[in-house]
């Protein structure tokens, strides 16, 4: 269980998180979203007291951080994979970890053989790779068997097969009853991980639901219909009071299912070649949602909101 | 205890502090054995020049003392350090004081050893500790390379970048304290209170050998007694260290 409560920081006038209120559930993998820059890894900071809070405060199991007694017991975090020292063994790491919190020596081999890196324990930490360091780090967080765990962006880098492993991972942990605060800035990953989402854009709070219920609502579903006879039926659907939108043979319907449109083109005479409903894409979801609270604005978010990966992809390649 | 054994395996974990406990015996017992080497005769030789070297060993110490500090910073373990411990002054404390134990544990096994190779180069020479000056300005490099390792420990801890830290340390220990004796009028007597200074009191005050009689270099001019010097030397680290804690406390990690 983690509470934040008008959690503040600022750097000088730069506001990064402003009066962020959340909280984090057991047993759910909560994802924690927003764009680069949102104040994602400054809120993780302040949750293991490691940044000091401007104003407010964030509460793990109903403790400030620098109140737990044997931190690692109860919270595990892995912020970034290269916190380690580059000459010393991912062992030895481990081993002063496990020491500070009074945590037995064998611990440190359990953890190594969950993450797999048994066979390089011994090595020197800074020759691993990306997805070892991230392995390492996740060992680290794992150490003392906490209830709550914190994962700031932890497929950053990952190939697909490191993905999948750390996904099915987090919600093994969640499954287990755990706390699961996990931050990325990718949309169409949490909707894989994450259940419940906490959203937020330029440090403020934007939204705090289930992932379902965001993607629904922030999806703007739209009907596609094509056929030779639009026109008539175009009338009836401007008379139900919705908003069309016209190609030469197709429009997009948005506020009306395609059963009622089917219907209606019935009662018209209209042929139809074609009715489907859209799904909105993740990201334009989130584009929508976040709108103006992009740290950097780069003027091509209104194209990039409109393209459909296929179209990203043929503009591409022109 | 725990956090003491925390840092014990945080130091020994990296190759760095060996190869500066390495470095820092060679140049104390290279130093020693060649000035024993080029001396002209015996009485060139004593207890307080088979020491001349500890400066350039201290050295060395404080940059063991420094980065064991500032390498947590730039690979941002310090992080992981406060999430381990939250309680900061207790981590610093811990490691100041295993810097500390190591840093006198270099300067004993130095100065002794500098002692021993002055000796087998020059048996003829008075090197006998058979003063409490000449056992001060021997066993005595182990409690000033602690209190320095501690002082660096606290620089670093301020400074947080390996190169600040280890340019400052070395830039005032060897350089600039020196300096300051060239300010014309009040120059010397700011120099005598300068902690490089006293703590080189501490070792090689009060001395049973005229001076001048050894090749050494000069004698520290500071006022104070050996013994207050060197708790005034103590006294200037506890002070940083304090800050350097409060600064921590207060700063993000």
């Amino acid at each position: 269980m983690i509470e934040a409560e008008g959690l503040t920081k600022r750097y000088g006038k730069t506001v990064a998180v402003d009066d962020l209120s959340f909280t984090v559930k057991p047993g759910r993998v909560t994802g924690f979203l927003g764009p680069n820059g949102a104040g994602k890894s400054t809120t993780m900071r302040m949750i293991l007291g490691l940044d000091n809070p401007t104003a407010g405060s964030v509460r793990v199991n109903g403790k400030h951080y620098h109140q737990l007694h044997h931190p690692l017991r109860i919270v595990g975090a892995l912020l970034e994979a290269r916190w380690v020292h580059p000459n010393r063994s991912a062992r030895a790491h481990l081993r002063w970890m496990a020491k500070s919190n009074k945590l037995p020596m064998r611990r440190v081999d359990e953890v190594l053989e969950i993450v797999g890196l048994t066979p390089v324990a011994n090595k020197r930490a800074g020759g691993f790779s990306l997805g070892m360091s991230q392995r390492l780090g996740i060992a680290g967080a794992l150490l003392g068997d906490p209830e709550v765990l914190l994962f700031d962006e932890p497929v950053n880098g990952l190939d697909p097969e490191g993905i999948l492993w750390i996904r099915k991972f987090m919600h093994r942990l969640a499954d287990e009853g755990r706390t699961v605060f996990v931050s990325s800035h990718l949309l169409s990953e949490m909707a894989l991980t994450a259940q419940e989402l906490v959203v937020i854009g330029k440090g403020k709070l934007i939204s705090q639901s289930s992932t379902e219920d965001f993607v629904a609502r922030a999806s703007e579903n739209t009907v596609k219909v094509r056929g030779p006879q639009l026109a008539r039926l175009r009338e009836a659907l401007i008379d139900e009071g919705v908003t069309v939108r016209d190609d030469a043979d197709e429009m997009i319907v948005s506020g009306l299912d395609s059963d009622r449109i089917g219907e209606l083109a019935f009662q018209h005479n209209a042929l139809l070649y074609e009715l489907s409903p859209q799904r909105g894409s993740l990201e334009q979801a989130f584009m929508q949602i976040t709108g103006d609270s992009v740290e950097y604005h780069t003027g091509l978010e209104s194209e990039a909101a409109a393209l459909t990966p296929e179209q990203a992809l043929a503009q591409a390649s022109k | 205890m725990t956090l003491l054994a925390v840092e014990r395996i945080k130091l020994f974990s990296t190759r760095s502090p060996w190869m500066c406990t390495a470095l820092a015996i060679a140049t104390v017992v290279g130093l020693a054995a060649i000035i024993a080497g080029s001396v002209e005769s015996a009485q060139g030789m004593n207890v307080p020049v088979s020491q001349f070297g500890y400066q350039m060993g201290l050295a060395v110490i404080m940059v063991l003392g420094a980065l064991a500090i500032t390498t947590e910073y730039r690979f941002s373990t310090i992080r992981t350090t406060f999430q381990a411990v939250p309680h900061r002054s207790s981590v610093l404390l811990a490691k100041a004081t295993v810097v500390a134990l190591l840093a006198g544990v270099i300067g004993e096994i130095a100065a002794f050893s500098a002692l021993g190779v002055a000796r087998l180069m020059q048996p003829e020479a008075d090197l006998a500790l058979n003063s409490a000056a000449d056992w001060r300005n021997v066993a005595g490099v182990g409690a000033v390379f602690a209190i320095a390792a501690v002082l660096a420990v606290a620089v670093g801890t301020m400074i947080r970048h390996t190169a600040g830290a280890i340019s400052l340390l070395m830039i005032y220990g060897l350089v600039a304290e020196d300096l300051v004796q060239l300010i014309p009028g009040v120059g010397e007597d700011i120099y005598k209170w300068l902690p490089f200074n006293v703590a080189n009191k501490f070792l090689t005050g009060n001395p049973d050998t005229p001076v001048g009689a050894g090749e050494g270099p000069p004698p520290s001019n500071a006022t104070l007694s050996p013994g207050w010097a060197l708790a005034y030397f103590a006294g200037i680290a506890a002070v940083l260290l304090i800050a350097a804690i409060l600064s921590a406390r207060k700063r993000d990690a």
